[in-house]
């Protein structure tokens, strides 16, 4: 995968994982041009679609659109798959999700997308071990702060 | 605020979060902003030291601020003093900063590589990980210096935890990717291929992803991985669908891991060992029936998982290209989705049923669906459904239904989207006339492209039909006719009056014998036009002109006047205002001999590749090879015979003009010929502007002479054969597979891939080799040289013609090879490549598939003549037999395309036998004719072949044998 990006159906960016090495121009483009080209597309149409040389992958979940690309030879179904089980992740953590969660804890969906997610690829697809890891971290986090002055 | 209590909220990054989503403006947000990095700056800046807490918060403030789009130039020290802070919660937001905002600031590069050390070395798994995490986020080369030597350790030693395995395996990922140079080969590298038996399907699920990366760039030292792929697979494909607890995804057993070792072992051809191989294609089966069970769940997910692994399956299936029964039925449950009710799997199995076209096996089983394609074409929602069908129809056309598509993408073009109509118009240029019989259907063809989508059509396409009609007699005065016609509509695109303009200036004396077309009649209606027209345009018009002077003396008059006008000889443009004058002086000055060799009809142009390839290639961008192997094989149907070639050969021997948008029309006796050479003509396209100066020159060789003779004679700019620089092994995987068949993928790695597509005639072949660029990233200092060694060198002559140094990121470069075959051989010659790829050096070398098969020719024969034959050739060291098992299932087609393929005429009803093959031809060197007969008689219920060969040279039936015995 070379990145990923999360945007409201209002086109505000709400996350964005890079996995390629790209300047912050480039960036910005991309991120411009994709989130035009898919909220212009309508609901019925397909997932998928070329873009440049790669492919796009996305799927919406109430007000936000999840878009994954993928180079050619990348299976399409198991990226559609990767974006639902990242959802999952999201909404069990937080107890169903909604996009406020992810604006006030950006830092939390960065942790838990490193945690499924690293260099493009998957890391653990188990549900139960990618929280069993945040949770630990969490504990780690409030141990600490009981200790502190 | 939602409520969420897990870990430590940050009170201030709430509040400020909640002020900037409660701007109303832009400019508002903007002014919260600089007031906030004004706070942050002046807290850094003060003299109290801030305790961790805080340093955290306005570092997780300053992260927001940068991921809303907005600049942020310090903080960066703040980040790095965070992690090394033995508070995991400030460390983790440091780390966050860093890989977020990377920042190539060597002074803080060696900080932060300091602190990712201390972790490293912490033997805290969750410290480690993230340190880990970081390095594969950022994966600068400053990290692969410090880190590739380390990470592979990690990974490995015996007492890593599994998560951390995890992630070492995706961080070591990730620099190979960035850095391949950087990360060291060793003997880590069978014990990361011993993962594939690990335990925790967390962990192979990692290893599988590095070792596909790995496997791809070199393939020999990752081998081993393919039995321990296959075996784990095995496992998982016959798994109950709850065995694997949590790595079940809806009722889909480890589809994710499943999906990466099909992936993985698409970089290597079919296992050699008949018992993995065996067990692979059980999987596979297994697979297939799998996805045919009725759902387990209603739910998408689970469709969605079980449908991934088996797309993934069907690509393993094409890329191993080798058991028809298996792509049959690929073929056929991809059909099944064609009209599935989700988009999604409409639009995947279209995609994939393009690449199942382009196999011979189950070439035909594609074609079965071309109605429900149609349709799908006609009726689909999603204009990137409809591009995929478009494709389809493209990979599935061949003679039988060329006519069929072309129609009806003709039909889908006058309502198609505009983003894909240029697409269109070049497949249907590129289908019409590559399966043209007839050329009238071409030039109606090529004429409703510009009626229906004139816009479209680029340079390339007009430029080629009027090259093709041009080479072609016999569809001339159709060709002349039609555009006369199309010329009536009152408004007609420019693209036509060009076509119309070139043709009737041509050609237009064939139609000029019917009152309804005589001569002034069609220059009235090419001058109606002219004044609608750009420049470009009426300077050919002129030209036209200027031809219709020495076709139809009777309107000399009436062109002249035409000519004469001011509008003309003081148009403002030169170029028109030149033509019209060199023009109205040559008719005014030159006999009628004179003009009539002046303005004689253009001679043939030279075959070449068609432009409109080239177009489409790039329109298409990497990672097509396939279509452009199949875009040549039309090349040579279009070109045809041997008489194009020799004009070929006179046109190549004329000296080149220079570009003739540089060159006026008059200067002297050479450049008259360019008449028509369009102004705007900066590329040399076609052939148009810059190789027409021949008719001055010798007279068109004979008819017999072959281009690729002349080649061989008078070629001063022979490549020369370079000695082998020090290469690697020479890779022949793909070898065998091009005994019986000239066009396909030779090679490929993660750089590279090797198309070739030959041609064979007698003694002499040539070959074209597609070199593509499948990074995005230009290759330096190209060079590709072939090499024959030892006796080779006296047996084959192969001359490379020299390509460009460059290669563009997702480009592809052509190179010709000619060659020669002058005594037979066994020996194959070495492709040496080399390349420089982001400033390493790269070296390939691959076996170039010329066998001796290649130089064969057909020989029909009776039984009689076949047996006295096979008779006169008896003696020992004539014949060769092999016995041997059966490698690939024993159908009967199969063996008689391989045959065919293999260069022999396959004779029917010669054998006794009618379950035997017998084949017979002549393989032809440049010093001598070797004829050749074959027999191979199958055995179905032993599963084995005895193959003879009996030639008049015992060397040649030894070669022979070899190579036919590998094929079955």
């Amino acid at each position: 995968m070379q990145f990923m990006l999360l945007f409201s159906r209002q086109g505000k960016l709400r996350l964005q994982k890079w996995y390629v090495p790209l300047s912050d121009k480039e960036r910005k483009k991309i991120s411009r041009d994709l989130v035009q080209t898919i909220l212009a597309r309508k609901p019925k149409m397909c997932s998928f679609l070329e873009w440049r040389d790669l492919k796009i992958v996305y799927k919406r979940y109430a007000s936000l659109y999840f878009c994954c690309a993928v180079e050619d030879q990348d299976n399409e179904l198991i990226t559609l798959e990767i974006i639902h089980r990242y959802v999952e992740l999201l909404d069990k953590y937080f107890g169903s999700v909604c996009e406020l969660d992810i604006i006030f804890n950006f830092e939390k969906a960065y942790f838990i997308l490193d945690e499924f997610l690293l260099g493009g690829e998957a890391q653990e697809t188990s549900k139960k071990n990618v929280l069993k890891a945040i949770e630990q971290a969490d504990l780690l986090q409030e141990v600490r702060l009981l200790t502190d002055p | 605020m939602p409520a969420v209590s897990k870990g430590d909220g940050m009170r201030g990054l709430a509040v400020f979060i909640s002020d900037i989503r409660n701007c109303k403006s832009k400019e508002a947000e903007i002014k919260r902003i600089n007031k906030e990095l004004a706070n942050i700056r002046s807290k850094f800046k003060g003299d109290k030291a801030l305790d961790g807490y805080s340093k955290k918060k306005y570092v997780c403030k300053l992260l927001f601020i940068f991921l809303l789009g907005h600049d942020i130039d310090f903080g960066h020290m703040e980040a790095v003093n965070l992690l090394s802070s033995n508070k995991y919660t400030e460390k983790q937001i440091g780390y966050l900063f860093i890989s977020v905002l990377v920042n190539s600031n060597s002074d803080l590069i060696s900080l932060i590589n300091n602190a990712i050390k201390n972790d490293l070395s912490s033997r805290n798994p969750t410290f480690m990980n993230l340190a880990l995490h970081c390095i594969a986020n950022v994966g600068s080369r400053e990290m692969a210096e410090a880190f590739a030597a380390e990470v592979p350790r990690i990974l490995v030693a015996g007492d890593t935890m599994d998560s951390v395995k995890q992630s070492a395996a995706l961080c070591l990922l990730r620099l190979n990717r960035t850095s391949p140079d950087l990360v060291p080969m060793g003997e880590w590298t069978t014990r990361v291929v011993h993962l594939l038996n690990d335990q925790h399907l967390g962990v192979v699920t990692a290893a599988t992803s590095l070792i596909t990366t790995l496997a791809q760039k070199s393939p020999e030292d990752f081998k081993t991985s393919v039995s321990l792929a296959v075996a784990r697979l095995s496992r998982i494909v016959s798994s109950a669908s709850t065995d694997l607890q949590d790595y079940t995804y809806y009722f889909v057993a480890a589809p994710w891991l499943s999906v990466k070792l099909l992936r993985l072992l698409q970089c290597y051809p079919p296992p050699e060992d008949g018992a993995i191989r065996g067990r692979l294609t059980e999987c596979l089966e297994t697979i297939l029936n799998k996805a045919q069970e009725p759902p387990k769940s209603k739910k998408v997910q689970h469709s969605n998982a079980k449908n991934a692994v088996l797309f993934e399956a069907i690509s393993l299936i094409i890329h191993h290209d080798s058991e028809p029964t298996l792509l049959v039925r690929a073929c056929n449950q991809l059909g099944q989705f064609l009209q599935h009710r989700e988009t999604n799997l409409r639009y995947l199995a279209l995609e994939s049923m393009c690449t199942l076209a382009s196999s011979e096996f189950s070439h035909e089983a594609v074609k079965t669906h071309i109605e429900t394609v149609i349709n799908a074409l006609k009726s689909e929602r999603d204009v990137s459904v409809r591009q995929r069908a478009v494709d389809l129809l493209y990979a599935m056309c061949d003679r039988s239904n060329a006519k069929q598509i072309v129609a009806e993408m003709l039909s889908y073009l006058e309502t198609a989207d505009y983003s894909i109509r240029e697409e269109i118009v070049l497949k249907v240029a590129i289908l019409a006339e590559k399966y043209a019989v007839d050329y009238t259907w071409y030039v109606d063809t090529i004429l409703n492209l510009i009626r229906f989508a004139g816009d479209y059509v680029s340079d390339e396409v007009w430029y080629r039909v009027i090259q093709i009609v041009i080479n072609r007699d016999e569809v001339q005065g159709y060709a002349a006719k039609t555009v006369f016609e199309a010329l009536q509509a009152p408004a007609c695109h420019e693209n036509l009056v060009k076509v119309g303009g070139y043709i009737l200036g041509e050609f237009g004396n064939l139609i000029a014998g019917d009152s309804r077309s005589s001569p002034l009649i069609q220059f009235d209606l090419l001058h109606s036009k002219f004044h609608l027209c750009s420049v470009p345009t009426r300077a050919l018009l002129l030209s036209a002109y200027i031809k219709f002077i020495n076709l139809f003396p009777e309107v000399k008059g009436t062109i002249q006047e035409v000519l004469r006008s001011d509008s003309q000889l003081r148009n403002a443009d030169v170029e028109l205002q030149q033509r019209a004058v060199e023009y109205l002086r040559l008719s005014c000055i030159a006999s009628t001999d004179i003009l009539a060799t002046v303005l004689e009809e253009m001679p043939p142009f030279p075959e070449r590749e068609s432009s409109i390839l080239a177009k489409l290639k790039r329109k298409k961008g990497p990672g097509n090879l396939h279509l452009d192997l199949d875009e040549n094989r039309k090349e040579r149907s279009v070109n045809g015979g041997t008489a194009d070639h020799s004009s070929t050969t006179s046109n190549a021997k004329a000296p080149m003009p220079p570009q003739a948008s540089a060159v006026p029309v008059l200067r002297s006796a050479g450049p008259l010929f360019q008449v028509f050479a369009s102004p705007t003509t900066s590329t040399d396209l076609l052939g148009l502007g810059s190789t027409i100066a021949t008719q001055n020159s010798a007279p068109p060789a004979s008819k017999g002479a072959s281009l690729l003779v002349d080649v061989f004679s008078g070629n001063t700019a022979a490549f020369p054969v370079e000695t082998p620089v020090a290469v690697g092994p020479v890779a022949d995987e793909n070898f065998s597979r091009f005994v019986c068949k000239n066009n396909g993928v030779l090679y490929e790695n993660q750089l590279l891939q090797i198309g070739l597509k030959s041609e064979f005639r007698q003694n002499l072949g040539r070959m074209y080799v597609f070199f593509g660029n499948k990074t995005s990233t230009q290759f330096m200092n190209f060079a590709a040289s072939v090499v024959c060694q030892d006796a080779l060198q006296a047996q084959l002559n192969v001359h490379a013609k020299p390509a460009d140094p460059t290669v563009d990121g997702g480009a592809q470069l052509q190179q010709i090879l000619n060659i020669e075959c002058v005594s037979d051989f066994v020996d194959a010659p070495v492709l040496n490549i080399q390349f420089r790829y982001g400033g390493t050096l790269q070296n390939i070398a691959v076996k170039l598939p010329i066998t001796l098969n290649k130089f064969f020719q057909p020989t029909e024969m009776t039984s009689l003549d076949f047996f006295q034959r096979w008779k006169q050739l008896g003696a020992p060291q004539q014949e060769v037999q092999n016995i041997f098992k059966a490698r690939h299932s024993m159908d009967i087609e199969v063996t008689k395309a391989k045959i065919m393929g293999f260069g022999a005429a396959l004779l029917d009803g010669v054998d006794p036998n009618p379950f035997n093959f017998v084949g017979a031809g002549v393989i032809h060197t440049k010093t001598t004719q070797v004829g050749c007969l074959l027999r191979l008689e199958p055995n179905t219920q032993a599963q084995m072949y005895r193959l003879t060969l009996r030639t008049s040279r015992g060397t040649v039936s030894q070669r022979l044998c070899d190579l036919l015995s590998e094929q079955f």
